[in-house]
């Protein structure tokens, strides 16, 4: 074993005996880097499996992070223990950000039982970059009870959060008319369930009629299937939280026994093994001892004497090219 | 085994930000994130009015590169010992690189500095500088494992 593996499996031994300290700095030492030493990521991925994890998306600013600080203490008074990863977008330009949901979740801060982590999207779609997967990986090894991860909803991409959550929860809020077309757009069928918060303010309840309506469109669900209901919640005032709660128990439990759980687990590992993949073949592209092959077949194909599928098939799958094809002008 | 979790592709700068003290202004704070943002960093902002413990709960989560720390209220002098005896106390301390914000007499300062805060920003400092100072010390420590 490498100073590094061993450096990982002395955190992970740690992470696992809940230390905060050990948790997060397993989770920097992965952080973006998927392509990481053997035995420790075997053994975090074994001892993982055992969180429910929940996506949180939404509009912007529709309450998730103070919905999700409620929802934290409802289930801590349940006994359970809590890690929330709380993704914000990233400056498209300088790639950095500012990231505000803790500002929400100052509550907790010294609670032994709720962990929170922030993080940037990186640049990635729907805000969940490798580094979130990673991060939730890390906290359900670690024996975390449920794992929520905050996502800002911006359409279609939300999808992403599916790679890594169990349930999927989408935030709405009353009296947006656009809100509810945006969730038209790429929500309807992530979905797990729907709430409605700052159900304080006028009109929740006929955003909460409207989502139902759209459902009820949408047809209903096969035998066994789960009616995806619409809550209403109050982060303000906590009210509807209990009842969040409660529903998202109940879909943990309904995955577990429909075999829809399963079939997200093969989905979500299916995934995983593909971007993983991708992410070792550009690796291989990028690394110095390739570079050589790499230039010449570049300018091969620049000058036309190579198309760019063989090129690819060369440097990927070491399939043959003809020094004729390479060599010309170089 | 090639080593690939070592310093081969560092992540952007963590920097967390916090306001101490029970003086209701964030502005100043403000401008700082997002000068670190523009410089591309990644800004915990936690809110005002945080105590030592919260900022070490927060600092040891958020696993940030840099703890920055900014009050107006003058208890630097009590404030500061006490993130710095927390963090000895959690075992942290070499981790974070501190920095403190506000208006202070230099031979706070000095002894600021004598106790391992990294740097003291006045009020005047340029946000762009700021950005420049964090990105010196972070280069300065190298790579963290
Ligand atoms: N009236 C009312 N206000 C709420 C409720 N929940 C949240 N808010 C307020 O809505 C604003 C945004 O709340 P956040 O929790 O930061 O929203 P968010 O969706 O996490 O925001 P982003 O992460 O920036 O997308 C804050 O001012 C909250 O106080 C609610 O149930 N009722
Ligand atoms: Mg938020």
């Amino acid at each position: 074993m490498s100073t590094t593996d061993e450096r990982l499996a002395d955190l992970l031994d740690r992470a696992v005996e809940r230390d905060m300290a050990a948790t997060s700095q397993l989770i920097s030492a992965l952080e973006g880097r998927r392509v990481g030493s053997g035995a420790v990521l075997e053994a975090l991925h074994r001892a993982g499996g055992n969180a429910h994890v929940v996506g949180v998306t939404g509009a912007p600013g529709s309450g998730k992070s103070t919905l999700v600080s409620v929802l934290a203490r409802e289930l801590r008074d349940r006994g359970l223990t809590v890690a929330i990863v709380a993704v914000d977008p990233s400056s498209a330009i300088s790639g950095g950000a500012i990231l505000g949901d803790r500002i929400r979740m100052q509550d907790h801060a010294l609670d032994p039982g709720i962990f929170v982590r922030s993080m940037s999207s990186r640049g990635s779609l729907g805000g969940v970059s490798a580094a979130t997967v990673d991060a939730v990986g890390v906290l359900d090894a670690a024996g975390w009870d449920v794992v929520v991860v905050e996502t800002v909803g911006v359409g279609q991409a939300e999808v992403e959060i599916m790679r890594i959550a169990q349930t999927v929860v989408v935030v709405s809020v009353p009296g947006l008319g656009d809100d509810v077309q945006a969730i038209k757009a790429g929500l309807m069928e992530i979905a797990d369930l729907h709430v409605v918060n700052k159900a304080d303010r006028p009109d929740a309840g006929k955003t909460v009629a409207e989502l139902l309506s759209m459902l009820t469109l949408a047809g209903p669900p096969g035998p066994g299937g789960w009616p995806v209901p619409v809550l209403s919640t109050s982060a303000a005032d906590s009210s509807g939280v209990p009842k969040l709660a409660d529903t998202l128990a109940e879909h943990r439990a309904w995955m577990a026994g429909s075999g829809e759980g399963e079939r997200r687990e093969r989905a979500m590992a299916a995934a995983r093994i593909h971007s993983i993949a991708k992410d070792l073949v550009l690796a291989r592209l990028a690394d110095p001892s390739a570079t050589p092959l790499v230039e010449r077949v570049v300018a091969a194909v620049a000058a036309r004497r190579l198309d760019p599928h063989a090129a690819a098939r060369a440097l990927v799958d070491n399939e043959p090219i003809t020094d004729l094809q390479l060599e010309k002008s170089a | 085994m090639r080593e690939q979790l070592t310093a081969v592709e560092a992540g952007p700068i963590r920097v967390l930000m916090a306001k101490a003290g029970l003086d209701g202004h964030d502005r100043g704070v403000k401008v700082v994130a997002r000068a670190l943002r523009d410089a591309g960093m990644e800004v915990v902002y936690t809110g005002l009015h945080r105590t030592p413990q919260e900022i070490v709960a927060t600092a040891i989560q958020e696993d940030v590169d840099v703890v920055g720390i900014s009050l107006l209220s003058g208890a630097h002098m009590t404030l500061f010992p006490q993130v710095i005896d927390l963090l000895k106390e959690a075992g942290v301390f070499e981790r974070f690189i501190l920095i403190g914000g506000g208006v202070m007499p230099d031979e706070d300062v000095d002894a600021l500095l004598a106790m391992g805060v990294a740097a003291i920003l006045g009020q005047d400092t340029p946000p762009d500088d700021a950005a420049v100072l964090v990105r010196g010390l972070v280069a300065k420590r190298g790579a963290r494992v």
